[in-house]
């Protein structure tokens, strides 16, 4: 058995980094508990790259203005009402004021990556992204005396009651601890659980068999069942998580951000049945990237193609994978697998309902189709120059949403009663802002947030106070 | 165009220990991940550069090669890199183009070769022999051990002969060095900057090779050396160097000027301009290098390319042992050892020369073209409408 600490931090990413440096300044002693080993340590806080902040005026990285109503309206609106306002306003709040925080910690920021531009004002990016901010808080937390142990996954918790007591690892060891945050992450990872939650389709199929997790492969969502099977509080429903279209040819994990597929917009999206089914010029590709994880999850053997022809090209980003060309549309469905009559029927439908107009992909443009089912409403272009591009899509999970229902203290509740030293921060309870949807950079602003709150809770269960925190939050509660 | 079935192989195969085909095809398959991916774009100018191109062909590698400083921020910051089955090693994949860049681009081509010898042992061993051999004509002349000459040089080697050794040897490697960059540049030509940006371009090159900037990382804070922490010690230690080599340089120039223009021939007192000139150059060329020689044991396994440590710390221990040698002439100039320590001197002096087309010193000449390319380059309208921008 370890000697016991105050604080025992579990979880390895970024909100329990942040929960383990906020707990020590407080003067407890900490030990954080990674599952992973130490090269694949963050969670999915390595694949992330941003924060999305609020300001009132311009503050070194971040443009002009980006006021608490607006960020408010913004989430409201992706999550469609499923947020709890108090928290998201104190989210939103305690954006606008831990940067300093951060970069005493060593995170560096930058002005938004080519291709990024439209967050310029929302989102301040980290500089070499998520693994670097990962990097500078452990640096941080072993240079401030926080223990960190890596392949160590815990199995189970005890509780007394509502009391955190002890953590217990999948080897056996026993760690006690005064209080203690639990910050690893969602259900992602666990197969298994995706596919009992995401169920049988009216077509026969599993569809989560058919995902990719776009990030780690161990947030297997081991302490989220068994704080739900201990009568904890919960909130979100399990088949609500962030699901984008991501290349089929990713790795089943980790394939993070270079696996997206930019050209949606820019050409047609068609299932294995050489059938469009959706609008693909509906808005702009970073508004839109993450319902189509869904759509094409509800499409058969949950696969799509999109298709773009040279016009297209040198006009998104570019994928990790090479497309698969042909010269005519009949010969890139022979080698993508599709009716090769099918496809070439579904494009020139396609290329005859194109209505001419002034193509703009920075704006949404006038080039629609007409008596098309479904439309597609801004940068439809012909596919009229070969060689044609087919790039496959599958869905691809980054997080999921069901979690422990909490309050501004972050504590876990068993039946309405916050325990006196069990907290939890970042995914595992982001459902409680993000209900569903999401927006950019929005994740890591609910685990810095919360992971800090959460780590300040924990040293306050022992009587420590932070020795600045207090200000900084009562400052977000009252504003 | 690689299948999906192939580019999986291959990270496969690179991730346990195999590789691309070639160092060029290994830095393509990189940058295609790293240009999806980006987020290393406020690191250095290798990544704004990129992502101005869809398509790695070989002159572009070896332009973005050459604008690799060989930091290592990227490599820990990178969410790819091993054990990740994609394998991304940007530093490694740049640091094994480079070796061909010197390698391809030598003149005469047949000497290109003399990079894959080039170690500590060739270096050392080259001026030993050097030294030896003019050691050897000073005892077949009789005068190894000679009276004090109050550091007279030219008394044991006389100055023509000197010059023509020298001027010999060094405008060899200049002409050398100068051809093969010629040839870099014809292959990666940025085109003309736009009008009236040349002058800023210029400059924007200068600076950023004078300060070293891309070894402060983007944010200041320096490069990674033994772990994922920052530090500026690999800057300040270069900068010893290449400030004690312009020094020593500089001491050189004067003393040349001293004598051909202003009647002055060496030995000059302590307080003339190429010795004090030489003498701090020459405690830079002690420090830096050793600096960087201590760096380069420690350094992250996974940094740059093993395979060029033997060129790497060659040269380091060259500059070194001729600084050495420079400083212990000029301490005991005035006793009977002068010939010998001036025999020794020069043999490494000479080496120094002898090596620098095909050695370490070639990465700063290829290194500042593709500087100016960049600083070009980045001036120019791209040729790229990505949506998002």
């Amino acid at each position: 058995m370890s000697e016991p600490v105050d604080v025992l931090v579990i979880g390895g990413g970024n909100a329990a980094l942040c929960a383990a440096l906020m707990a020590r300044e407080a003067g407890a002693t900490v030990l954080l508990v990674e599952s992973a080993p130490k090269a694949w340590r963050g969670g999915n806080s390595m694949h992330v790259r941003n924060l999305r902040c609020m300001h009132d005026a311009p503050q070194d990285v971040l443009i002009e203005a980006y006021p608490e109503e607006e960020y408010w309206q913004d989430l409201l609106k992706v999550t469609g009402g499923l947020t709890d306002e108090a928290l998201a306003r104190l989210v939103i709040r305690h954006s606008s004021t831990c940067r300093d925080w951060m970069r005493t910690h060593g995170v560096h920021f930058q002005p938004p990556l080519s291709g990024a531009l439209h967050v310029a004002r929302t989102n301040a990016f980290f500089m070499g992204g998520g693994k670097a901010l990962v990097n500078a808080y452990y640096r941080s937390a072993e240079a401030l005396g926080v223990a960190v142990r890596y392949d160590t996954p815990v199995a189970r918790i005890e509780l007394d009651g509502d009391r955190f007591v002890a953590a217990v690892t999948e080897g056996g060891e026993r760690m006690e601890a005064k209080a203690c945050v639990v910050a690893c992450g969602g259900f992602e990872s666990n197969l298994a659980w995706q596919r009992e939650a995401w169920g049988l389709n009216e077509r026969g199929e599993w569809p989560a068999e058919n995902f990719l997790v776009r990030g780690t492969r161990f947030n297997q969502g081991v302490l989220l069942r068994f704080l739900i099977d201990s009568g904890a509080d919960t909130i979100g429903d399990p088949t609500q998580a962030h699901c984008v279209a991501i290349d089929a040819r990713a790795p089943l994990y980790d394939g993070g951000i270079c696996t997206r597929i930019d050209c949606v917009s820019l050409g047609i999206v068609v299932n294995r049945e050489a059938r469009r089914f959706y609008d693909e010029g509906e808005d702009f590709w970073p508004k839109r990237y993450a319902i189509w994880g869904r759509l094409v999850a509800q499409q058969p053997g949950q696969l799509a193609w999109s298709i773009i022809d040279q016009k297209a090209v040198g006009r998104f980003m570019p994928p990790v994978f090479p497309g698969t060309q042909a010269e005519t549309p009949e010969a890139l469905a022979g080698k993508i697998g599709l009716h090769p009559a099918a496809f070439a029927a579904t494009v020139s439908t396609y290329n005859a309902a194109c209505r001419p107009g002034a193509f703009d992909h920075t704006v949404l443009d006038d080039c629609r189709t007409v008596g098309l089912l479904p439309a597609k409403t801004h940068w439809a272009l012909p596919l009229d120059t070969p060689p044609y591009v087919a790039y496959p899509l599958r869905p691809g999970i980054t997080f999921t949403y069901l979690g422990m229902k909490v309050d501004q203290t972050c504590a876990v509740r068993f039946g309405g009663r916050a325990s006196p030293n069990l907290f939890v921060a970042g995914e595992i309870m982001a459902g409680n802002v993000l209900g569903k949807g999401y927006t950019a950079g929005v994740g890591m602003s609910i685990g810095t947030a919360f992971g800090r709150i959460a780590g300040a809770s924990a040293a306050r269960a022992l009587g420590r106070a932070h020795p600045t925190f207090t200000r900084e939050l009562d400052h977000a509660l009252a504003r | 165009m690689p299948s999906l079935a192939e580019l999986v192989a291959e990270a496969r195969a690179i991730a346990s220990g195999g590789g691309s085909a070639t160092p060029e095809a290994e830095a393509t398959r990189v940058l295609t991940i790293c240009n999806a991916c980006r987020y290393c774009e406020g690191y250095c100018a290798v990544f704004p550069a990129m992502t101005r191109r869809l398509e790695f062909g070989p002159a572009d590698v070896h332009y973005l090669a050459n604008l690799c400083h060989n930091c290592g921020d990227c490599l820990h910051a990178c969410q790819y890199a091993p054990p990740h089955e994609f394998a991304v090693n940007v530093p490694r994949a740049m640091a094994e183009v480079r070796r061909r860049t010197y390698h391809d681009y030598a003149w005469p081509r047949a000497f290109g070769a003399a990079y894959r010898r080039n170690g500590l042992v060739l270096c050392l061993a080259l001026a030993a022999g050097l030294a030896l051999f003019l050691l050897l004509g000073l005892a077949l002349t009789g005068s190894l051990w000679h009276e004090p000459l109050a550091g007279n040089f030219y008394a044991v080697f006389p100055h023509n002969l000197l010059v023509a050794m020298f001027a010999a040897v060094f405008l060899f490697a200049a002409l050398a060095l100068a051809l093969g960059v010629a040839r870099f540049w014809r292959d990666v030509a940025p085109g003309a900057p736009p009008a009236g940006q040349g002058g800023a371009a210029v400059a924007e090159a200068t600076a950023s090779v004078l300060r070293l900037r891309y070894l402060g990382g983007g944010h200041g804070a320096g490069c990674n050396e033994v772990d994922d922490a920052f530090t500026l010690a690999r800057r300040r230690f270069h900068h010893l160097t290449f400030y004690g080599f312009m020094l020593c340089f500089a001491a050189t120039c004067t003393a040349t000027v001293y004598h051909y223009l202003l009647h002055l021939p060496a030995p000059y007192p302590l307080d003339s301009a190429p010795v004090i000139l030489g003498t701090l150059g020459g405690v830079g060329l002690l420090v830096g290098p050793a600096g960087l020689f201590w760096l380069n044991l420690r350094r992250h396994p996974l940094h740059g390319d093993p395979a060029q440590q033997p060129m790497d710390r060659g040269f380091l221990v060259l500059l070194f042992l001729t600084s050495l040698t420079g400083l212990a002439l000029l301490a005991w100039r005035d006793t009977g050892a002068m010939g010998l320590l001036l025999a020794v001197h020069l043999g490494f002096v000479m080496a120094f020369f002898a090596t620098m087309p095909y050695g370490k010193f070639a990465h700063g000449i290829f290194r500042s073209a593709a500087l100016l390319k960049y600083a070009i380059e980045k001036r120019q309208p791209s040729g790229l409408k990505l949506k998002e921008d």
